[in-house]
């Protein structure tokens, strides 16, 4: 490594909002993730993408934590949110999760109200100190999540009664409603139709004002929309990250050139 | 080449051999599944019809109409009208009076004791209550309708024969006489049998009842679930939601599979063992009932318990984790709502269950004959079941169409339970 490259390396991680250096992650034997060094800068929309199983949601999970709740997965190297370490001991995971918000693949609302489904968030953390304070925080959110006009007058109709696209707005608006500072997105719209993924390809570009977002797509035409970064996997390791024109129109690495002209995935 | 094509490919007359063989396999099989649904069926209905064509009479009670003076020579009170001499006063001797009066012709001890058993022994309480509630009475003569002996109450519903001199017959010819007199005056029926869901536990049977058994019953049931459902749940929750999954946690579910087909008896020892000799409980009483109740059931609700938390789809954990909730929030907000109406199912079965228990309750002396109706927990009861079996012990034939009778309100408990569990589960089925 040049000393200019780990220069731009260092400032690359001072930008960064999260940020992660030789990451591993081991589910029992299986090497699933590899010495993955990967920056986050904020407020900007980061793709993951690579063929199946090669490690997107296994990194995403890191970040929030998520992989704590499985046996035998055990995660190595430093990962850093504002350049406080994620992994440290004395991290709350509640908290973290409070700054970190994730949205999963299938919509998965609560069969609660869809105003339940929104208050819950702010609810447990405590964010609002009365009744109106939480109502305000649950119609900004749906607001946010391009959902009020459709839902205010059923808020309190259950959540799985609305449409896919639909249910995952509403699990955007939840997550937002507790101002996570970074908003996780493994593989949002693979359940939803053209349709509904594009409204959702449309909210996600508008929540990058205040959010950083880090998307898990298995569609490269979705990364090229919606992202401005984004983070080649191949086998668990990283194999390259760059502005997303840039790796779209001239990768670097003969994998990801195989991988964005479709001869393997 | 012909000899190979021929291994390959069999003849049309061989493989029409061939399907014929497997069709008449395939007949014979769904004719040995159909007897065998229908050999079970015919128990069933059996049993069902055996038991209605037994019990159902056991609803109706005869009741014969005398003439009562209230006499206070003969009630033996004199002047006195207290409570107490009330109370105290001599209404047998009231019934055989007005009886000797109603028919003159009788006479000599044994044809008047004859005449004294239409009615039974027990009768003297109605007239009781009656000059209890309206003191009035006394010196005026009424029409009352007393409980008849269970013989005539046999013989009027046809369980005993009355054709005179018929063998085993418990009934004189005069009684059979009387019988018919009283029939041609209107003075014998059928009515609802109140007693039977009113009173506790007698040695005649047309003063017998079902109540002090149900009565003890829901007290025995209402224990159990007191404490078999925190800790069923409790239980569940902690294993199946916080327990790390290692050695001992196996080991701890592979015994609780376990104990759910432990012999319930085993549980009547255990509870014999602990709570009556070593803590001292009192003997026959609901409350070590429950308990022990509660420890045959316990399995079957942590089992039940952890089958319906399992249930409920990881995505809703993962949605609420991923928000920031601790593990104990997304239990008690998200799982455990969910996992109820399972588990209530599975609790309602397990109560079932324990309803229809009778060994272990034998082995804690819920088998006492018990008149009162318990008034609470600790006192001596008995229980539907363990009632089932003490009347299904008892010689009188009145108490044979009492005992299919009370197996009848056991199976209306049973069928209610069930249906609460099955209406419980179409409910909430699966809404995610
Ligand atoms: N809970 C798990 N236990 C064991 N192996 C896992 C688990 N989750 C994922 N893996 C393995 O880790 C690798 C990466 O998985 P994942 O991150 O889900 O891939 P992607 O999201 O890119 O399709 C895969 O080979 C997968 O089989
Ligand atoms: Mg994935």
């Amino acid at each position: 490594m040049t000393a200019q490259t780990a220069a731009a390396s260092l400032a690359d991680r001072r930008l960064a909002k999260v940020s992660s250096r030789d990451v591993n992650v081991f589910y029992g034997e299986k090497h699933a993730l590899k010495h993955v060094d990967l920056d986050i800068r904020a407020n900007e929309v980061t793709a993951l993408i690579g063929p199946s199983g090669c490690g997107k949601s296994t990194y995403l999970r890191c970040i929030n934590r998520m992989n704590d709740l499985i046996e035998n997965c055990q995660v190595t190297g430093s990962l850093s949110l504002d350049g406080d370490d994620v992994y440290d001991k004395k991290v709350d995971v509640v908290q973290l999760r409070a700054r970190v918000g994730m949205v999963f693949q299938k919509p998965n609302p609560f069969p609660k109200s869809i105003y339940d489904n929104v208050a819950y968030g702010p609810r447990i953390h405590g964010m609002a100190r009365d009744q109106a304070e939480l109502d305000e925080v649950v119609m900004s959110s749906l607001e946010r999540a391009g959902l009020l006009a459709e839902v205010k007058d059923r808020l309190e109709e259950p959540g799985t009664g609305l449409s896919g696209g639909q249910q995952q707005r509403l699990c955007i608006a939840r997550a937002i409603a507790v101002s996570p500072e970074v908003i996780l997105m493994d593989e949002p719209c693979s359940a939803l139709d053209p349709i509904a993924t594009a409204k959702v390809e449309e909210l996600i570009d508008e929540l990058r004002e205040n959010f950083t977002i880090v998307i898990v797509t298995h569609s490269m035409q979705q990364a090229a929309r919606v992202s401005q970064r984004t983070a080649f996997f191949h086998l668990g390791e990283l194999v390259e990250v760059g502005d997303t024109e840039q790796i779209f129109t001239n990768p670097q690495h003969p994998l990801t050139q195989g991988y964005i002209t479709g001869r393997f995935g | 080449m012909a000899e190979n094509s021929s291994l390959v490919r069999s003849t049309p007359a061989a493989m029409a051999a061939r399907l014929k063989r497997r069709y008449a396999a395939e007949t014979r099989f769904r004719l040995a599944g159909i007897t065998a649904i229908a050999l079970a069926l015919g128990f069933l209905a059996t049993l069902i019809f055996t038991i209605f064509s037994n019990g159902l009479t056991a609803f109706v009670q005869t009741s014969v109409k005398v003439e009562v003076a209230f006499d206070p020579e003969v009630l033996g009170i004199g002047n006195d009208r207290s409570p107490d001499a009330l109370a105290g006063a001599n209404y047998g001797q009231v019934i055989k009076e007005s009886l000797y009066k109603q028919f003159p012709t009788v006479e000599g001890r044994s044809e008047r004791r004859e005449l004294v058993g239409l009615v039974s022994s027990g009768a003297d309480i109605t007239l009781r209550k009656m000059l209890a509630a309206n003191p009035a009475l006394i010196g005026t003569t009424q029409s009352v309708w007393l409980i008849a002996g269970d013989d005539i109450d046999m013989a009027m519903k046809g369980h005993i024969s009355r054709t005179p001199g018929a063998d085993g017959n418990r009934l004189t010819d005069r009684q059979l006489g009387w019988i018919g007199d009283l029939e041609r005056q209107g003075a014998i029926r059928k009515g609802f049998n109140t007693t039977l869901f009113t009173t506790g536990d007698s040695r005649e049977p047309e003063l017998a009842g079902l109540w002090g058994a149900v009565v003890g019953s829901f007290f025995s049931l209402s224990i159990t679930l007191i404490v078999c459902f925190p800790l069923g749940v409790a239980t569940a929750v902690y294993l199946e939601e916080f327990a790390p999954k290692n050695k001992w946690t196996d080991i701890i579910e592979v015994n609780i599979n376990n104990l759910a087909a432990v012999p319930s008896v085993v549980f009547g020892l255990l509870g014999l063992a602990i709570f009556l000799n070593f803590f001292g409980m009192p003997r026959s009483a609901p409350l070590v009932g429950g308990l022990v109740l509660a420890l045959i059931s316990l399995p079957t609700i942590i089992i039940a318990g952890r089958a319906a938390l399992k249930a409920v789809p990881p995505s809703i954990r993962e949605a609420a984790l991923g928000l920031g909730a601790s593990k104990q929030q997304m239990v008690t907000d998200h799982v455990l709502p969910l996992a109820m109406p399972g588990i209530l199912t599975g609790t309602i079965l397990g109560m079932a269950h324990a309803l229809g228990e009778t060994a272990p309750l034998l082995m804690i002396g819920m088998v006492a004959f018990i008149v009162d109706i318990p008034a609470s927990p600790m006192d001596p009861a008995a229980v539907l079941p363990v009632q089932v079996y003490l009347w299904a012990d008892s010689p009188e034939r009145a108490f044979v169409e009492r005992t299919s009778a009370a197996i009848m309100v056991l199976l209306f408990f049973l069928g209610m339970m069930n249906l609460a569990a099955i209406l419980l589960r179409k409910k909430f089925e699966r809404r995610w």
